[in-house]
């Protein structure tokens, strides 16, 4: 479904993404593991066209993604959850949810999927008049999610969803993802919980100072050894 | 109740207004129009300081085309909106695209003003330099001249401006009531977050600020043809441009009716300064604007109009709750 070939990215004279090749299947769930400013976030960035790759092929559905604007990115079926969730924090939960299903092919369909996103998250329905920057975290992450999922997307890109948020409450943000794997959407989420993430992902790379380090099935290497010992502390 | 209240407003110069009180009204809602005009773009989280460049545009291309060529007002300003629309989009385009936004939109549009000052300035020979300039009289002969925009009653005057205002409101309900006004508040607040939704976020922004430019720059005109007289400092430049976005932020640019509160406002500071000091000490209610400016952004960010609501709501809401239980 998306495919990114050789591609480098970065800001100004700052090289982030040196020659990134990944590629996500219909209905898989693939990780982006690594530390912190290995490229996670840029490599999302240069999916949804925020900043400029330097170099290489993006595809998705094998339609080039490398000159489309950044607000048309999303006609590709392509929703990004930003780092920092990134919300609407002056408008309401509801009004955020109602401008993820801007673009006007959504908006026929708003009715219906703002149903669907408050029975993913029953708590957004009881919160939908209060101002989206007043929410908890986890509260304010949910709310990320319902957004991009309004959009009725084939394939969301999360930052760092649990980043932030207290443990219980990561768990409750994997299992979100965990149901959405289940009902068929397609995810690539960059995380630094390691442990967590592979455990609902399909497939993993291994991100670290802008290359592409390792890759393979999440259960494979959540036996790697090297993985054990930086990232699993084991 | 907001009905009878526009009755008694379009009626009461017909009560025998006197001369200077209508003069007022007129002013007030003239200045509560373009106000209104730089308050939808405004409140949206684009503050232009460059207003002043298409009021002047508005006011100098109309007089000058019917002093110089002889071009009736009702051609004139169309002409005047097309330049208005060039210019907006000239400063615009390039600042949305490359994401110029909060103070340095601010300062771009500052200079823009300034700019118009000075090339009114310096095209002395054409617009009369900072003497100003009047247009010539098509009412040597008769009490009002249609094909000129010229009208020596004041009564004339009042309506014309009293429709303008109102569809100035108008069209600030609509802004308001749009899908519009909720993805220019998403990008004010979240730019890039706005942009992976879908929104064109240049397009968006350039719409509402064409909008805002062409309704000030129709303002212009009416004010020239009501003034019968223009001059650089108070149709373009910093001092007006600033006068705006005080007006606007005084009054409360976040409700419909803010923008013209504050015209009332600062006209009725401006007359008790002239009243008060007369002429003497040069640029002193620019000072006065300036540092109110500041104290109204820091204590009363919504401003008068925008705080008697909000402290109106909560009495009420307060009621309510005291009833229910």
């Amino acid at each position: 479904m998306l495919k990114l070939s050789n591609v480098s990215a970065g800001y100004g004279s700052f090289q982030a993404l040196f020659d990134t090749s990944l590629e996500v299947n219909a209905g898989e769930t693939v990780a982006v593991i690594g530390p912190n400013g290995a490229g996670k976030t840029t490599l999302l960035r240069v999916i949804s066209r925020l900043i400029d790759a330097s170099a290489g092929e993006m595809t998705m559905e094998a339609r080039s993604l490398n000159t489309v604007p950044s607000h048309e990115v999303i006609a590709y079926g392509i929703a990004h959850v930003p780092e920092n969730r990134r919300l609407f924090p002056r408008l309401s939960v509801e009004d955020n949810l109602r401008m993820g299903a801007y673009v006007p092919s959504a908006r026929a369909n708003f009715a219906e999927r703002l149903e669907r996103v408050y029975a993913l998250f029953p708590r957004m329905k009881e919160r939908r008049k209060q101002l989206a920057g007043t929410l908890s975290g986890g509260e304010q992450q949910m709310c990320a999610i319902g957004r991009a999922l309004m959009s009725g997307p084939k394939l969301l890109l999360l930052d760092e969803p649990s980043a932030g948020l207290a443990p219980v409450v990561v768990q409750a943000i994997f299992e979100v993802v965990r149901k959405m794997s289940a009902e068929g959407y397609t995810v690539l989420i960059v995380e630094q919980n390691v442990q967590q993430v592979l455990k609902v992902a399909d497939r993993a790379y291994l991100l670290e100072t802008g290359r592409i380090k390792l890759s393979g099935r999440a259960d494979e290497l959540r036996e790697n050894d090297a993985i054990k010992k930086s990232y699993l502390g084991l | 109740m907001k009905w009878a209240a526009l009755v008694v407003l379009a009626l009461a110069p017909l009560a025998g207004m006197g001369n200077y009180p209508l003069h007022l009204l007129i002013m007030c809602l003239l200045w509560g129009f373009v106000y209104t005009s730089w308050a939808i773009m405004g409140r949206l989280g684009m503050v232009s300081l460059g207003h002043g460049a298409f009021l002047g545009i508005g006011a100098y291309v109309v007089v000058l085309l019917w002093n110089h060529a002889g071009i009736s007002p009702w051609l004139g300003t169309p002409i005047a909106l097309v330049l208005t629309a060039v210019v907006a989009f000239v400063i615009g385009y390039p600042c949305f695209r490359f994401k110029i936004v909060g103070h340095y939109f601010a300062l771009v549009t500052l200079a823009l003003t300034e700019v118009a000052r000075l090339v009114i300035v310096a095209l002395r020979d054409q617009t009369g330099g900072s003497l100003g300039a009047t247009p010539n009289t098509a009412l040597a002969d008769s009490a009002w001249s249609l094909g000129a925009l010229q009208f020596s009653s004041k009564l004339i005057w009042f309506y014309i401006i009293l429709v303008a205002w109102l569809a100035g409101l108008w069209i600030w309900g609509r802004v308001d009531r749009s899908m519009t006004r909720l993805a220019l508040e998403a990008i004010s607040q979240e730019e890039d977050a706005a942009a992976s939704v879908g929104m064109n976020v240049t397009r968006l922004k350039l719409g509402v600020t064409l909008l805002s430019a062409l309704m000030t720059c129709f303002g212009g005109v009416l004010y020239a043809q009501y003034q019968l007289y223009v001059n650089p400092e108070t149709v373009s430049g910093i001092g007006i441009s600033l006068q705006i976005v005080f007006g606007a932020i005084v009054g409360g640019m976040f409700v419909r009716l803010g923008p013209t509160v504050g015209a009332a406002i600062t006209l009725l500071l401006a007359e008790v300064l002239r009243l008060a000091i007369g002429h003497d000490v040069h640029g002193l209610d620019t000072t006065i604007y300036g540092l109110m400016l500041v104290l109204f952004i820091i204590f009363m960010p919504k401003g008068i109009l925008g705080a008697i609501l909000e402290a109106l709501e909560k009495r009420r809401a307060a009621k309510t709750a005291a009833a229910t239980a």
